[in-house]
C-alpha cells in the first residue's frame, strides 16, 4: 500500500528510482553477462571495435524506442496479440536502422551484413518489452532500453577491443602492436578472429563480474 | 633423504596454524606430499580400503609411461634435424639435440603451468592438486618441436586457467586439459603447428637442407595419394616427423603395457578406440570409389593406427580417468566412436588433417551423457527382470 502512495507523487526525470532503471543494467542485471541475452550477435560483430559501436548504438535505439512505443500503446494492445504487435514494432525500428546505416554508412553495414536485421531476433529487445515496457510508463520504459542498450554494448565494446587488439594488433583499424614485436617473434592470435575467442572472454568477462559484484555470487 | 626430511620437519612449524607462513601452507603440503608420502593415511578402524596409490603415485606412473614417447621424440627430433640437412649424426648426437629443443619446451610447460596452479591455488586458499604432473608433460608431447616457448607459456595458462581451475581444479575438468592447450594453440596460431613446421630447420654451419626435403607427415601425403605413404615399419617405429612424443607406435605401445598393468588407463578404452578405426576404416573401404585408386578411402584400415597420433592420442590422452566415460559398457562405448570419428574426419576432412585432438575432446564432452545413458538402460533392463 505505501508504494502506490509513493507513486502518487510526481516523479521527477532522474529520480532515484529512474537512475537505477538505467543503471541497473550497466552492472547487477546486465543483459549479456548476467541475463545471458543477445550472445550469438556478441560472437558475430566482435571482431573489430568499429562495428561493434554501430551494433551496439543501433541496439540501443532500437530498444529504447520499441521499449518507449509499446509502452505508449500498452493499454490497447491486447494480451493475445502482444507478441506480434511488439514484433511489427521492433521490425520497424530495424529497418529504419538498417536503412540509415546502408545510407550513411554502408562499409559498416556490410561488415555487420545480417546481424542489422538480426536485430530483430535479439533476445534483449523481446526481453525488456516482455519483462519491463509492457507494464511500465513511457520514460521509465525508455530509460531501461538506454540502460540495457549501453550495458548490451559496454560488454560488447570491451569483447571487440580484446579481440581486435590480439587478433590483429589493431585498435579502430590503426596498428599499435608495433613492427619489432613482430620481428621479435610476437603473433596475432588468430583465434581471437574466430566466433569461439568471444565466447571465452564473456565467459572470462562473467567470471570476472560475478567474482567481483557480491549480489550475484550465490545466483545459482 | 634423512637429512631432507629433518629439514622439512624444522621448517614445518612456520607454516602451519599459526606460524609465521601461515598463508603458504597450502604450497609448503604440495611441496611435502611431494617430496614424502603423506604421514596421516586412512586409519585402520573404518571400512575404507588402504591404498598405497593415491594420486601422486598414478601421476608417477603416468609419467613412467610417457617417458619411452618422451626420450624416443627427443632422439628423433635430432635425427630429423641432421637427416634434413644431409648430415651424418650419431645416436648420442639425436639425442643430444633432442633434449636441446625438447628439454626447454618442457620445463616452460611446467613452470607456467605450475606456476599458475599455485598463484591460483594462493589467492583461492585451497590445496595443491597433482594434477599438472601429467599435463605438463603431455601438451610438449603434442606440439612440435619447432614451437616458440611463449606459445607453449600461453597455452600452459589457457589449459590450466580455463580448462581445469575455473571448473574447481583437478578432477573437476571436462576436458582432458593438455587437449585443450593444443586445440587453443592450434586454432591461435595455425601457422606454427600444421604445415611444415615438424622438423627443426635451424641453420647448421656449412650445410643446407636437401633437395629431397618434404616436411609433409604421413597424415598430409595420406590425403593427397595413399601409395605415397612411407613404409609401415617407418610408421611403427616412428622415424618420421611430427610432434614430439606421438610418432613412435612401438614407444607408446610400452607405456600402454605399463599404464594397462598396472591398472591405470583402462584397457577397454584403448582396445574399442583401435577396434573402432579398424572398422571404420574397412566399411570405408567398401564404399570407397573404384575410379580413384589413389583415395584415402582405400587406405588397409590398420595403417590408421599407426598414422599420425592416433595411439598416443588413444593410449594417454582417452584414457584420462577424469574425462572419460565412467562406466564399463560406456568406455567401450566412448572408445569406439574415438576410433570410428578419427577415421572419419582423417577421411573426410583435409582442413584438419589429425583428428585425433578434435576427437577426443568432442568424445570428453559426450562421455557424461554415454554415463547416463548406460545407467539408465542398466535400471530399465534390471527393472524389466524384477
Amino acid at each position: 500500500m505505501e508504494e502506490t502512495i509513493e507513486k502518487k507523487k510526481k516523479e521527477g526525470l532522474f529520480s532515484k528510482k529512474n537512475r537505477e532503471v538505467i543503471k541497473d543494467p550497466l552492472d547487477g542485471s546486465n543483459p549479456i553477462t548476467v541475463q545471458i541475452l543477445g550472445v550469438c550477435s556478441a560472437l558475430a560483430v566482435t571482431v573489430q571495435i568499429k562495428p561493434a559501436i554501430i551494433m551496439a548504438l543501433g541496439v540501443t535505439l532500437v530498444t529504447a524506442f520499441s521499449n518507449l512505443i509499446i509502452s505508449l500503446i500498452r493499454n490497447s494492445i491486447p494480451n493475445r496479440v502482444r507478441m506480434i504487435v511488439q514484433l511489427i514494432v521492433v521490425a520497424t525500428l530495424v529497418t529504419i536502422v538498417d536503412q540509415l546505416l546502408k545510407a550513411y554508412m554502408f562499409d559498416v553495414s556490410k561488415k555487420l551484413s545480417v546481424f542489422v536485421g538480426l536485430i530483430i531476433t535479439n533476445c534483449i529487445v523481446m526481453g525488456r518489452l516482455e519483462a519491463f515496457a509492457f507494464s511500465q510508463k513511457p520514460w521509465p520504459s525508455f530509460l531501461d532500453g538506454i540502460g540495457n542498450g549501453i550495458g548490451y554494448g559496454l560488454i560488447l565494446i570491451t569483447v571487440a577491443f580484446i579481440r581486435e587488439l590480439l587478433g590483429s594488433g589493431k585498435i579502430f583499424g590503426t596498428q599499435v602492436v608495433p613492427q619489432w614485436a613482430y620481428d621479435h617473434g610476437y603473433v596475432n592470435n588468430g583465434m581471437m578472429m574466430l566466433p569461439p575467442s568471444a565466447l571465452f572472454l564473456i565467459g572470462i568477462i562473467i567470471w570476472f563480474h560475478r567474482s567481483r559484484n557480491k549480489k550475484l555470487t550465490n545466483i545459482s | 633423504m634423512s637429512f631432507l626430511r629433518k629439514f622439512v620437519d624444522s621448517v614445518k612449524p612456520n607454516f602451519s596454524h599459526g606460524g609465521k607462513y601461515e598463508k603458504f601452507h597450502h604450497l609448503f603440503t604440495a611441496f611435502e606430499t611431494f617430496l614424502f608420502v603423506p604421514e596421516t593415511p586412512t586409519n585402520g578402524t573404518g571400512v575404507h580400503v588402504r591404498d598405497a596409490m593415491d594420486l601422486k603415485r598414478t601421476m608417477t606412473v603416468v609419467i613412467l609411461a610417457l617417458l619411452p614417447a618422451t626420450l624416443f621424440g627427443m632422439w628423433n627430433a635430432g635425427f630429423q634435424h641432421y637427416k634434413a640437412f644431409g648430415m651424418d649424426s650419431t645416436l648420442f648426437e639425436n639425442f643430444l639435440f633432442g633434449l636441446q629443443k625438447t628439454l626447454p619446451i618442457i620445463v616452460v610447460s611446467y613452470a607456467v603451468g605450475l606456476g599458475v596452479e599455485f598463484i591460483y591455488a594462493y589467492f583461492k586458499g585451497h590445496s595443491i592438486s597433482e594434477g599438472y604432473l601429467v599435463t605438463g608433460l603431455l601438451i610438449p608431447l603434442t606440439l612440435p618441436v619447432t614451437v616458440p616457448l611463449w606459445m607453449v607459456a600461453l597455452g600452459a595458462i589457457f589449459c590450466t586457467l580455463l580448462g581445469k581451475e575455473v571448473f574447481g581444479g583437478t578432477g573437476m575438468n571436462f576436458m582432458n586439459p593438455a587437449l585443450l592447450a593444443r586445440a587453443f594453440l592450434f586454432f591461435a596460431f595455425p601457422a606454427y603447428l600444421s604445415g611444415d613446421i615438424w622438423t627443426d630447420l635451424s641453420p647448421e654451419a656449412g650445410h643446407q637442407v636437401i633437395d629431397a626435403f618434404s616436411g609433409a607427415t604421413s597424415l598430409v601425403t595420406f590425403d593427397k595419394s595413399i601409395s605415397q605413404l612411407p613404409s609401415l615399419w617407418t610408421m611403427i617405429s616412428g622415424i618420421e616427423q611430427g610432434s614430439i612424443g606421438e610418432t613412435s607406435f612401438i614407444a607408446i605401445m610400452i607405456g600402454a603395457a605399463i599404464l594397462i598393468f598396472t591398472g591405470v588407463g583402462s584397457w577397454r578404452i584403448m582396445l574399442s578406440a583401435f577396434i573402432g578405426a579398424l572398422v571404420t576404416g574397412y566399411l570405408l573401404n567398401l564404399i570407397a570409389p573404384a575410379s580413384n585408386p589413389e583415395h584415402s578411402m582405400h587406405l588397409a584400415p590398420y595403417l590408421h593406427w599407426f598414422m599420425g597420433s592416433f595411439a598416443f592420442g588413444v593410449v594417454f590422452m582417452a584414457t584420462d580417468p577424469v574425462t572419460a566415460a565412467q562406466t564399463t559398457k560406456g568406455k567401450w562405448i566412448y572408445g569406439f566412436f574415438i576410433g570410428f570419428f578419427i577415421v572419419i574426419l582423417r577421411v573426410f576432412n583435409p582442413a584438419y588433417p589429425e583428428a585425433v585432438m578434435l576427437t577426443i575432446l568432442l568424445m570428453n564432452v559426450f562421455a557424461p551423457l554415454i554415463d547416463h545413458l548406460v545407467v539408465e538402460q542398466h535400471i530399465k533392463s534390471r527393472l524389466k527382470n524384477a
